[in-house]
Parts: C-alpha cells; sequence; structure tokens
C-alpha cells in the first residue's frame, strides 16, 4: 500500500518538470533604523543559475538572502521572483546554517514539514521518504533528530528544503558548522540534486574555494553593494585543487583582503 | 539485587516500629503498631468508609486542579505568546502569587461555608500559578529559530502553535503540572483537615475525637499513597510525550 503511494508520486512528478526561478532585484535598499545594510543592489538571476554571495561578517549577504526569502521586507526598490506577485513563496526554500530540525519529530515528519499544501498524511511521509533516499538516508526515516550527526541534520535540512520541489533553493551558509570532509561530501551532494533538479540556486558563504566549487557566478558584496561579479565557467565536476578554480579563488580573495 | 537494596531500609525501620509496639517501647496511642493500622485499613476498606472519602478527595483534587491548572495554562499561553496580554495581566497576578493561598482559609470559610466550593476554589489557587508561570517560561524559551523555520516555511499561525510552540514549552509545562500535583494535594489536606464533613481528612480528624489513632495514620498514609500515585502518572506522561527528547528517556 505505502509502496504503491510511492510508486505513484515518484513516477507523476519527473524531476525534468522542476524549472528553475528567476530572481530580479531593482535598486534594492534595507535599513534598520539609521543602519543601512544594503544599498541599491541591482541583480538578475538566470533560471538555473547556481550564484555564490560571498563577503565579509556584516557586508549584508545574508540580510539580502532573506529579503529574497520574504523573511524581510525591502526598504526601497523592487524584488521578483518569477514576476509573480503572488505564491512564489512555495517554491522558495531556505536551508539555514543551523539544520532547525523539530526536535520532537521524528526525521520523516520533519522532511514532511516542507509539504505544507499537501493535506494526505501518508502521500507526504511517502514523499518525504523519498526525499530522504535522495540525499542519502535511506531507512533513517523513524530516527529521532538528537541521534543524528551534525551532517546528517544538515542532509535532513536539505531533505526539507527539497522535498517540495522548490523552483528556488537559498542557502545561508548551510555548510558552516560541518567538519572539512562531511563539508566536501555536502558540496557534492547539493551540487549533484541542483544538476538533476534544475532549481536556481543562491548560497551565502564566506568560503571562497566553496563559491568556487559550487557557484557559476560569484557575486562580492562588500559595505551593501556589489563590488565583483565573476563568471566561474569551468566544467562539472570540479576538481578541488584545480589550477583555475585556484586562480578565479585567489582574485576573489585577493579583493576580500584588500581593506 | 539493585531492585531489592531500596526497600531494604524502609523494611527495616517497619520491622523496628513493630518489635517497638509489640515489646512496649512505644504506646499504641501515641502511634499504633503497623499491623494495627494494617487492621484499620481493612475495617475502613470493608465498612466502605476508606473509600467513599478517598472518592470525595480526589474528585475534589481533581476538578480544583482542571480548573486552576485550565485557567493558568490558558493565561501563560496568552501572556507568553502576547505582549499585550502580558503587560496588562502580568504584574497583577504576581502581587497575587505573594499571597499564601492558605492564608485565605478563614476568608474562604466566610465566603463559601465549608461546602465543596471552598475546597475547590482554594486547590484551583494553589494550583494555578505553578502552572501559569512554567507554561509562560515554556513559550518564552521556544527556540525563536525554530519560529523562523516556521515561518519561511510558511506555516499558519495555529500550525505554528501546534507544531512548533506547545512541543517546545512541553517540558516546561510538565515540570508546572508536577509541582502543581503536589500543591494540590497539600491544600486538600489542610483544607479538608480545618473544615470539612466528609474526605480522608475529615476521616482523620473524626478519627481523632475518638481517640483512633490507628485510622489517624491510615489516613496519612493514603494521603502519602495519592500524591505518590499523582506523580507517577505524572512521570509516566512526561516520559511518553516527550521521547523525543534524550534528558527524559528512561536511563
Amino acid at each position: 500500500m505505502t509502496i504503491d503511494v510511492l510508486e505513484r508520486v515518484v513516477s507523476r512528478e519527473p524531476l525534468s518538470s522542476v524549472t528553475g526561478a528567476y530572481v530580479h532585484l531593482n535598486d534594492v535598499t534595507k535599513q534598520f533604523g539609521d543602519h543601512h545594510v544594503l544599498h541599491g543592489i541591482d541583480l538578475t538571476v538566470e533560471p538555473g543559475q547556481f550564484v555564490a554571495v560571498v563577503g565579509r561578517s556584516g557586508c549584508g549577504k545574508s540580510t539580502l538572502l532573506r529579503l529574497i526569502a520574504g523573511l524581510d521586507q525591502p526598504t526601497g526598490g523592487r524584488l521578483a521572483v518569477d514576476d509573480a506577485s503572488s505564491g512564489w513563496r512555495d517554491s522558495v526554500r531556505l536551508m539555514f546554517q543551523e539544520p532547525r530540525l523539530l526536535p520532537w519529530q521524528r526525521v520523516v515528519a520533519n522532511v514532511a514539514v516542507g509539504l505544507t499544501r499537501t493535506p494526505d498524511r501518508q502521500a507526504r511521509h511517502a514523499q518525504a521518504a523519498a526525499a530522504l533516499r535522495e540525499v542519502g538516508l535511506a531507512g533513517r526515516d523513524g530516527a529521532w533528530p538528537s541521534v543524528l550527526s551534525g551532517g546528517q541534520k544538515q542532509r535532513v535540512a536539505l531533505a526539507r528544503a527539497l522535498v517540495s520541489h522548490p523552483r528556488l533553493l537559498l542557502l545561508d551558509e548551510p555548510l558552516g558548522a560541518l567538519d572539512a570532509l562531511t563539508r566536501i561530501e555536502m558540496q557534492d551532494l547539493i551540487e549533484r540534486v541542483w544538476q538533476t533538479k534544475g532549481f536556481t540556486a543562491i548560497v551565502v558563504t564566506h568560503d571562497v574555494s566553496e563559491a568556487v566549487m559550487l557557484a557559476d557566478r560569484i557575486l562580492l558584496l562588500e559595505n551593501g553593494a556589489v563590488a565583483l561579479d565573476v563568471t566561474v565557467d569551468l566544467p562539472r565536476p570540479r576538481r578541488r585543487g584545480d589550477r583555475e578554480a585556484a586562480a578565479i579563488e585567489g582574485r576573489i580573495l585577493e579583493r576580500l583582503l584588500q581593506r | 539485587m539493585k531492585r531489592i537494596l531500596p526497600w531494604l531500609v524502609p523494611i527495616a525501620i517497619l520491622l523496628a516500629w513493630q518489635a517497638g509496639s509489640q515489646l512496649g517501647f512505644i504506646q499504641a496511642n501515641v502511634l499504633p503498631a503497623p499491623f494495627a493500622v494494617a487492621d484499620a485499613f481493612w475495617r475502613v476498606a470493608r465498612s466502605g468508609e476508606l473509600w467513599t472519602n478517598i472518592e470525595v478527595s480526589a474528585w475534589r483534587a481533581l476538578v480544583g486542579f482542571a480548573i486552576g491548572g485550565g485557567i493558568g495554562f490558558v493565561l501563560g499561553m496568552a501572556n507568553g505568546l502576547s505582549s499585550l496580554s502580558e503587560t496588562l495581566t502580568d504584574s497583577t497576578l504576581q502581587m497575587v502569587r505573594n499571597i499564601p493561598h492558605l492564608a485565605l482559609i478563614p476568608l474562604v470559610i466566610l465566603w463559601f461555608g465549608i461546602d465543596e466550593e471552598a475546597k475547590i476554589f482554594l486547590v484551583a489557587l494553589g494550583v494555578f500559578f505553578p502552572i501559569y508561570v512554567n507554561t509562560q517560561h515554556g513559550v518564552r524559551s521556544v527556540d525563536p529559530q525554530l519560529i523562523e523555520m516556521g515561518r519561511a516555511y510558511g506555516m499558519s499561525s495555529s500550525t505554528l502553535f501546534l507544531r512548533i510552540v506547545l512541543p517546545g514549552a512541553l517540558p516546561s509545562i510538565f515540570v508546572g503540572l508536577r509541582y502543581g500535583l503536589g500543591i494540590m494535594w497539600l491544600t486538600l489536606i489542610v483544607a479538608e483537615t480545618i473544615s470539612a464533613s466528609s474526605g480522608i481528612g475529615f476521616m482523620a480528624m473524626n478519627a481523632r475525637e475518638f481517640m483512633m489513632v490507628d485510622v489517624v495514620v491510615l489516613s496519612i498514609l493514603v494521603y502519602a499513597a495519592l500524591g505518590k500515585l499523582a506523580d507517577s502518572t505524572a512521570r509516566l506522561l512526561e516520559r511518553t510525550c516527550l521521547s523525543w527528547n534524550p534528558a527524559y528517556v528512561k536511563a
């Protein structure tokens, strides 16, 4: 019975049907009181593009992401995801630096949190189980979050973000708290799901080499404005320690360390 | 062996007590022997007096607890969630909290006489504060990051409350529940002892008039057993509801 539902869910939603969202920011500003965090950001992200936003702490990169996620409203300017004024938030998912799992729900129910629009519980759980398989956590459906490792928790968070087949995935330093090896595994995982699903991705990170590994395009934010916009035109899968990648990384780091 | 160890001391005390009574070291009109108490239990249990009184006391306790705990829970939730509601009522409640509720007994007797309302009112008042304070604290201590996550994932206010705020506040609410149960019995014992015409406290006071010390001791033991039962039930409930929390998993 459960398997039946699973098959139907999987076959009804072929991966190719999900396309990336288009993101457009026109002169977007944000201030908290007298403090200007973002000064007139202009940005267009093409559907399916993978954009990394790097910068020092306090440069406004997380604020930018929160604006796109709809958690905050811009003070000025225009922000559009897909040119649709309403209803777009269902297709936007945000992954935080912390897993933010509900400790009182089992893993599968935590993933099902991403499916607010699916009324049927059984269908929700079947889709959640499928999403868990995608992130390499098959069979952990019934576990409590407290028994998972940091990397596994972040995988659950990724499954929760992906389960509703978002068209725009926002990642707010999602790997910042992980150890180096887990981090590499997670980078590969994120790249793989992005390639198969074709959603638009925007990742905020302060790790420049992570940005070079993952992104098509890197934005360097400085004092609330885009200081550098670099296209990373390297074939995938990218190799760590590649010479061209190192050159791009060096250029961005040099700019970052200037001041 | 580990299971027997905790029982060694109580059994030794009981044996010493029984021996002391039989050898005449302990006067029967001061403290009757354990067998005399057991005999009294048999007597009042057979006549039905014990069960009627337990029923009356338990009913008072539960009704008072439901009223006081219910109001405390609702107000605690409201004041935890809404700062308007908190500024409006919290300082008043904190002032009232400083009045020992048992000090109201003379006033309560004037208001309600020695009827059921008096005891239920006192129990409700006593139970109210621990539940109120801990519910409010529980709501406050819910991780704001989880609430933000819920918002970002499009949860409605009611879903947010049921899936994040309530379960997040639950450990603290249980602390209040267990405190409240303790106060519930304490209040009831005092109220029934001072003024009642039925219940365990009345049974004890009535027995005192006829110098039936064994029934007095029995009444005290019944209170202890009821208190223990309530606490064990709360702990069982706690372990069931909070099984996700490693701190509550049975060691």
